[in-house]
C-alpha cells in the first residue's frame, strides 16, 4: 500500500552551517501510530516542520499520499494536521472562532456539527465562547489539537503533545489518539515521555544528530534490543561477587543482598540454568527471584549511547 | 483557488479590527478632525485660496491620504507581524494556501479597513469644511489603489520586522515625514524652485497630487504621472513579495 508519508533523502542545512537533518528516509504507513524519539536538538521538529511545509528542505523530497509537498502542496498539506510543541494561540480569539478559522484555512467549508464534535471530544464545548487567553495551559493544549482536527486531516502530527500537561490530561490525550487511529487517522508523535511511545506507538523511529538511526516495530524493537534481568534475593549478604561466578554478567547490589543477572531476551541460550547450578555449587542460597524486561526508555538510552 | 482560506484570513483580520474600533477608527478620525478644525475651520478662514480652492478644502485630500497611508501600512504590517510574533504563523504556513491567497486575505483586509477609514474621514471632513468631488470614479480608484499598494508595502514591512520597534520605525520615521512634506498642507508650486525639484523625489507627492486632482481638478503633477508612480510602486511591492514567498524570507525557516 502507498505510504501516507514518504520522506526521501531529506537534508536540512541551516544558514549557520548546522546540519539539522542528514539523508533521512522514512515511510509512514496509513493508519499507524509512529513515535519519533530523540534528544533535544536531534532534528525531530525540523523533520516535522519540513513535512508540514513550514520549513524548506535543503535537499530531498516529501510525499503525502503520493503528492509532493512542494509541487503539489495543496493536496499534500490539506491532508495534514499539526499540533506544534509550543502553545501558539490567538489569545484574544474565542475557541469557536479559532477552530472555525483553522477549518477555513485548510479549504474546508463551514461544518458546525463537525466542530462541535471535535470540541466535545476534547471537553472544550463549554468553553467555546471563551477567549483563549482565559483558558488554562491544559485547555490551550486541547485547543491546539482541536484546531489541528478542525479540517478532518488524514495525518496528525503531535509534536510533544503532552509536554507540561497533568496526568489526567495526558491519559485523555492518549485515549483521543487511540480513538483517532481507530477512525483511520495516521498519528506521528514526538515525545520525551518514553512511556508514551511504549504505551501507544506501533512503530518507533529514533533520530540522533539529524540521522534516523533506527525505525522498527515497537514489539520487534523491544524483543530485539531489549534485555531481561533476573534478580535473585539472597538468604545471606555477600561481601563481594565470588570469583567462581565472574564469568557471568552479574552485578551485586550495594547491600550485598541481591544478585542481578542481565541477559539477552532474544537469545535461545540465556545461561540461567548454568548460573543456578553454579550458585548451588558455590553454596549461595537465595530466597526469591524476579525477572523483568528492560523498558523502551532503557533501550532508547542505550541506542543514543551507541551501544544497543 | 482556496476561497475558504481567503475568507478565513479576511474575516479573522476584520474581526480583530472590529474588536478595537476605538483605536482603529475613532482615534484616526479624531486626530484628522483636529487638523480640519485647526487648519481648515480656524486658520484656513484667514488664508487665501490655493489654485482656486479654499485652504480648508485644499488640505482634505492630503489629510485623507495621510491617514490612508499610515493605516494601510500599520494594518497590513501588524496583520502579518502578529502571527509571526505569537507563533501562530505556523498554521498559515502549513495550510494549503498560495501566496496570492495569503495576500488576498491579509492585504485585502488591510486595504478594506483603510478605504473604509478614508471614506469615514471624508464624511467627517464634510462636517467642518464644504468640498466637492469633481471625479468620483478617479477618487475611488486612487483611494483603492493607494490602499492596496501601501497595504502590500505594510505586508513587506511586517515580514521584514523582527521587533516591535522595527515595525513602528518605518511608518513613524519615513512615511509620516514624507506624507507631511508631500503636499498635504500646500501645493509644491508654493515652494522655491530648488525645493520643488527635491519634492518630486518624494513619492507621496504623486499620490496626493493625483488624489487632489480627483477632487478639484488641480494637481502639482500630471494625473498620468501620478498613476504611473502608483503603478510603479505597486509593481515594486509585488516583486518584493513574490521574492519573499519564493525564498521564504523571514517566513519559512
Amino acid at each position: 500500500m502507498l505510504p501516507i508519508i514518504s520522506v526521501s533523502a531529506l537534508n536540512k542545512v541551516y544558514p549557520s552551517g548546522l546540519q539539522a537533518l542528514e539523508d533521512v528516509d522514512l515511510d509512514i504507513a496509513r493508519g499507524e501510530i509512529f513515535a519519533l524519539l530523540g534528544p533535544n536538538g536531534a532534528g525531530k521538529t525540523t523533520l516535522i516542520n519540513i513535512i508540514c511545509g513550514i520549513a524548506m528542505p535543503s535537499a530531498g523530497t516529501v510525499r503525502v499520499a503520493g503528492h509532493d509537498n512542494r509541487a503539489d502542496y495543496r493536496a499534500a498539506r490539506g491532508r495534514i494536521g499539526l499540533v506544534p510543541q509550543e502553545l501558539f494561540t490567538d489569545a484574544f480569539e474565542s475557541v469557536w472562532a479559532t477552530v472555525s478559522f483553522s477549518r477555513g484555512l485548510f479549504g474546508k467549508p463551514p461544518d458546525p456539527a463537525h466542530l462541535e464534535k471535535v470540541l466535545r471530544d476534547l471537553s472544550l464545548w463549554d468553553k467555546r465562547n471563551d477567549r483563549i487567553m482565559t483558558l488554562s495551559g491544559g485547555m490551550k493544549r486541547r485547543v491546539m489539537i482541536a484546531k489541528a482536527l478542525a479540517h478532518e486531516p488524514e495525518v496528525l502530527f503531535l509534536d510533544e503533545p503532552t509536554a507540561g500537561v497533568d496526568v489526567e490530561l495526558r491519559r485523555d490525550m492518549w485515549a483521543l489518539v487511540r480513538a483517532l487511529r481507530d477512525q483511520g487517522v495516521t498519528i506521528i508523535l514526538t515525545t520525551h515521555y518514553i512511556e508514551e511511545a511504549e504505551e501507544m506507538a506501533d512503530r518507533i523511529g529514533v533520530i540522533r544528530a539529524g540521522r534516523l538511526i533506527l525505525v522498527e516495530e515497537k514489539s520487534v524493537l523491544m524483543r530485539r534490543l531489549g534485555k531481561r534481568q533476573l534478580r535473585l534475593q539472597l538468604s545471606h549478604a555477600l561481601p563481594a561477587l565470588p570469583a567462581a561466578l565472574a564469568s557471568h554478567p552479574l552485578d551485586l547490589s550495594a547491600d550485598g543482598m541481591e544478585l542481578i543477572y542481565t541477559y539477552d531476551a532474544a537469545s535461545d541460550q540465556t545461561g540461567i540454568a548454568d548460573l543456578l547450578r553454579e550458585l548451588g555449587a558455590a553454596g549461595i542460597d537465595f530466597k526469591g527471584l524476579q525477572s523483568r524486561e528492560s523498558s523502551l526508555e532503557e533501550i532508547f538510552v542505550n541506542l543514543l549511547r551507541g551501544h544497543p | 483557488m482556496n476561497r475558504h482560506a481567503v475568507g478565513a484570513i479576511y474575516r479573522f483580520e476584520m474581526a480583530r479590527w472590529l474588536r478595537t474600533l476605538l483605536q482603529s477608527i475613532a482615534a484616526p478620525i479624531l486626530s484628522t478632525s483636529l487638523y480640519f478644525v485647526v487648519f481648515g475651520a480656524a486658520i484656513g478662514t484667514r488664508m487665501g485660496e490655493i489654485e482656486g480652492v479654499s485652504y480648508g478644502a485644499f488640505i482634505i485630500p492630503g489629510l485623507v491620504m495621510l491617514s490612508l497611508l499610515s493605516e494601510s501600512i500599520s494594518n497590513a504590517s501588524f496583520g502579518i507581524y502578529m502571527p509571526k510574533w505569537s507563533g501562530t504563523i505556523y498554521e498559515v504556513l502549513s495550510a494549503p494556501v498560495s501566496a496570492l491567497e495569503i495576500l488576498a486575505g491579509y492585504v485585502g483586509a488591510a486595504a478594506t479597513k483603510s478605504v473604509l477609514l478614508g471614506l469615514l474621514i471624508l464624511a467627517t471632513a464634510r462636517v467642518f469644511v464644504p468640498y466637492s468631488i469633481a471625479h468620483p470614479v478617479w477618487m475611488a480608484l486612487f483611494l483603492v489603489l493607494t490602499a492596496v499598494t501601501f497595504s502590500l508595502f505594510g505586508f513587506i514591512l511586517g515580514v521584514w520586522a523582527d521587533s516591535w520597534e522595527k515595525l513602528q520605525i518605518v511608518p513613524l520615521m519615513i512615511v509620516t515625514p514624507l506624507a507631511f512634506l508631500g503636499g498635504s498642507f500646500y501645493s509644491i508650486a508654493m515652494l522655491p524652485p530648488l525645493w520643488q525639484k527635491i519634492a518630486l523625489v518624494n513619492p507621496v507627492v504623486y499620490l496626493i497630487s493625483g488624489f487632489r486632482w480627483s477632487f478639484y481638478g488641480v494637481a502639482d503633477v500630471h494625473i498620468g504621472v501620478s498613476l504611473a508612480m502608483i503603478a510603479l510602486f505597486l509593481t515594486l511591492c509585488i516583486g518584493v513579495i513574490a521574492w519573499i514567498f519564493r525564498t521564504g524570507y523571514r517566513l519559512r525557516r
